[in-house]
């Protein structure tokens, strides 16, 4: 038997695609026979099923274990691994949630794994200073409106309108029970890795847009224009003076003079 | 000129800090290149920091060298990159595969040994040396599974994979028994024809029985102890070899440090006995 018939055989019954019922030819039959083939299998979903949950705690600490592991058994046979860096696993679950029957009684969930998974790409993003107030201070006024300030390479942000998504996400990861008495409106979130450890801060609606307008490339009187649009009584000293304090900019590449 | 590397650890995340204080005379860490293949961030810091104190291994699990294709050119890559930033003492992969078509599959997974396989393992090896600038070495999996249509033994195979390749040897002591174990043969005679001149790094790990099956399978879930069998094993090994860089592997049910460098002790000691060789 060639190899890649060999391997297809085995894929097709480790990680067998939703809908798939070809029987497997004999080989394979007395292969799936086995005891041993159990190892196998249980090795390759747990694996896949260990990473999800590991990357999505605030979900965990809400639905539970026993909740998520079916979740993810399900995600997991939609939307296998594609490489073995398994710490990055699991884009798209926030997704997948919102369409899981399931979670239709937790219409928050999607939000909070959307800042799970914005916690994983900031632990993993690659290193760059973070712009600072004083270079910002040094430039002179009539060029800061064409100023193109970049988001942080670390740098996520989410904005929620349905749910207050920061509030829900960051007392599970503060490990702080449900709270009943909490405000139920839309939340925005930001999450930066200045240095080593991922931080979080809450975002509102016109600095989500503001960063938004500056990942796109917008000079800063574009941005600005956006982040008003966004919500016209929107503070935009404080709003940059919140992203530079959170690292939340780049530093540019080459000084200005 | 530095100390030889005698026994290794698995370096833990939950360890890290604890880590760079150890001492410990001959002592090296070996990690999964996977869990530090990231753009940036604090895993690459906290492999550097311990790289900066010990010599460090790179052992990987997604190479997928045993699968008809290529290794993916992205993941060669960074591997690469994490070499040149770590210089690793140590570089291995599996006799296995785990990616194909675009699929990863967190194990080590099986494949009949024949004339077709050993030519794509060799080039896909060669592909990963050249890709490196170095040797890496090959570990022998543990096996579950009765396969037919095999045309070569496991260490016949190797042995052939070394002489295409230039590749070393990683020879994991706890799949040699438990291979042996699930497949009805005897470790002894393994490890009599195994290609010990190639043998570039010793892995040592614990065991369990099957939850439903009991003893008649074994399982390398490396979270436990190393079974006195396999010490036993390990220590005829070292007589003949010499002594060769010796890992203990732990990846489950991760005991406090010190519990783990006990162990290692018990390894550093078979290695620097008076009749062992220095390191070669």
């Amino acid at each position: 038997m060639h190899l890649s018939d060999f391997q297809d055989g085995l894929a097709s019954a480790l990680l067998p695609a939703p809908g798939a019922n070809t029987p497997p030819p004999a080989w394979l039959d007395a292969l799936l026979a086995q005891p041993g083939f159990a190892v196998y299998r249980n090795t390759v979903a747990q694996g896949c099923i260990d990473a999800l949950l590991a990357n999505y705690p605030a979900v965990q600490a809400l639905v539970g274990t026993d909740w998520l592991r079916a979740a993810a058994h399900a995600f997991v046979h939609q939307h296998p691994p594609n490489d073995g860096r398994l710490m990055g696993y699991g884009a798209g679950f926030a997704e997948f949630l919102e369409g899981f029957g399931p979670a239709d009684r937790l219409p928050y969930l999607g939000a909070v794994a959307r800042l799970d998974r914005c916690w994983t790409e900031a632990h993993l993003a690659a290193d760059a200073p973070t712009l600072q107030a004083a270079w910002l201070a040094r430039q002179p006024p009539e060029a800061l409106a064409l100023l193109r300030l970049r988001p942080h390479p670390a740098a996520r942000w989410q904005w929620c309108a349905a749910h207050p998504a920061y509030q829900l996400w960051q007392r599970q990861r503060a490990g702080l029970p449900w709270d009943d008495m909490l405000p139920w409106q839309g939340e925005g979130a930001l999450l930066t890795r200045p240095h080593d450890a991922v931080q979080w801060a809450p975002l509102p609606r016109a600095g989500c847009a503001l960063l938004d307008a500056c990942a796109a490339g917008a000079p800063f009187e574009h941005a600005a224009a956006q982040a008003l649009q966004a919500d016209p009584g929107a503070d935009l000293p404080a709003l940059v003076a919140l992203l530079l304090r959170t690292g939340a900019l780049r530093a540019p590449e080459t000084p200005w003079p | 000129m530095p100390h030889p590397l005698t026994a290794g650890l698995g370096l833990k995340p939950q360890h890290y800090d604890e880590a760079l204080h150890c001492t410990a005379s001959g002592l090296w860490w070996e990690v999964h290149p996977e869990n530090y293949l990231a753009d940036g961030g604090p895993r690459l810091a906290w492999l550097e920091a311990s790289r900066a104190r010990h010599p460090v291994s790179l052992h990987g699990v997604s190479l997928s060298l045993a699968a008809d294709a290529p290794p993916d050119a992205g993941h060669l890559r960074r591997l690469a990159q994490l070499a040149r930033r770590i210089e690793p003492a140590l570089v291995s992969e599996h006799l296995a595969w785990s990616a194909w078509r675009g699929r990863y599959h967190p194990d080590l997974l099986p494949f009949p040994r024949t004339h077709e396989a050993l030519a794509r393992i060799a080039a896909n090896i060669s592909a990963t040396q050249d890709a490196l600038g170095r040797a890496i070495a090959i570990e022998n999996p543990t096996h579950y599974l009765h396969l037919d249509g095999h045309d070569w033994s496991e260490t016949d195979f190797l042995a052939e994979l070394v002489g295409r390749t230039g590749c070393g040897l990683l020879l994991d002591v706890n799949n040699v028994y438990l291979s042996a174990h699930n497949l009805g043969t005897r470790a002894s005679d393994y490890l009599d024809a195994f290609p010990v001149q190639a043998i570039t790094e010793i892995h040592l790990a614990g065991h369990h029985a099957d939850p439903r099956l009991g003893a008649a399978l074994l399982i390398d879930s490396h979270d436990a102890p190393v079974a006195e069998p396999v010490w036993a094993l390990y220590e005829r090994l070292i007589a003949r070899t010499g002594p060769r860089p010796t890992l203990i592997e732990r990846d489950d049910a991760i005991p406090p440090l010190p519990e783990l460098l006990v162990e290692r002790e018990r390894a550093h000691r078979v290695l620097t006995t008076p009749e062992a060789l220095p390191c070669t």
